[in-house]
């Protein structure tokens, strides 16, 4: 079983090389292929150095997170990223109070706008935390919100 | 490979174009327990999700078990006309995947 996991993991790296070979991807890009230690790391600071290289990051008001003040149903809390941040070459969201607190990485091709939505889990109530690379310096906001397990509103 | 899980919008404005998905997957965290036998439910998620616009990368996303069950993805690049394609496919970490295109406009 082992064997076949570690067999499916090269062909995706050489299919991954393949599309670098055809210049579908950027190598930047490449780089993040699935960062597994990231994803299963239990502190911030661990997923943080997996997924980005550096737990160093700088406030930044120039990242906006909209997520909502108090959500109902921690299973689908959605979440939006902007920033006016030049040249953003990745957005990360995070939750500090998850198991494992990496939820999505998304690298952006140079033409893609600095702004991406979606919907996270979250297991109790913590912050949302936007990483945002740009120019090689990672850049980050935080925002609170309130999960209400019991599902009786507040 | 799973068919169909994949529903996608584009809309153009100016050469913006803006692209909405949603896709049915369970996202399946690993953590939860099966009330019936107590065994823990072996996690099932998508890991690597790609959108390309006229074969160029515009997204790559790398997710984790954090992310909601059929998830939900929007966000906007430049440089579309109508006509133009964008694809966007997944894989999760059992080897499924998933793809698919629309036209632009």
């Amino acid at each position: 079983m082992k064997r076949r996991v570690f067999l499916k993991g090269t062909l995706a790296s050489s299919a991954v090389a393949v599309a670098v070979g055809a210049g579908i991807l950027n190598p930047r890009q490449v780089l993040a292929a699935w960062p597994k230690s990231a994803f299963e790391a239990k502190s911030m600071q661990e997923a943080l150095n997996g997924a980005l290289g550096s737990e160093l990051t700088e406030p930044s008001d120039a990242i906006q997170i909209k997520a909502p003040d108090i959500a109902e149903n921690g299973a689908v809390v959605p979440v939006t990223v902007s920033t006016s941040l030049s040249n953003a070459e990745s957005i990360s969201i995070l939750a500090d109070g998850n198991p494992t607190p990496l939820a999505a990485s998304f690298m952006l091709a140079a033409n893609t706008a600095g702004s991406v939505s979606t919907r996270i889990k979250m297991g109790k109530t913590s912050n949302v935390v936007a990483v945002v690379k740009s120019g090689g310096k990672l850049y980050s906001a935080r925002k609170e919100v309130k999960v209400t397990i019991g599902g009786c509103g507040g | 490979m799973a068919k169909g899980t994949i529903k996608m919008k584009t809309s153009l404005n100016g050469n913006v174009c803006n692209v909405k998905a949603l896709i049915k997957h369970k996202m399946e965290t690993g953590q939860r327990k099966d009330a019936k036998t107590g065994k823990v439910i072996p996690a099932h998620f998508i890991q690597e999700l790609s959108c390309t616009h006229n074969g160029k990368s515009v997204l790559n996303a790398n997710w984790g078990t954090a992310v909601s069950a059929n998830p939900y993805l929007s966000f906007e690049f430049t440089g579309a006309k109508a006509g133009d394609k964008v694809v966007l496919s997944w894989t999760d970490n059992k080897g499924e995947s998933d793809s698919h295109e629309v036209t632009v406009g």
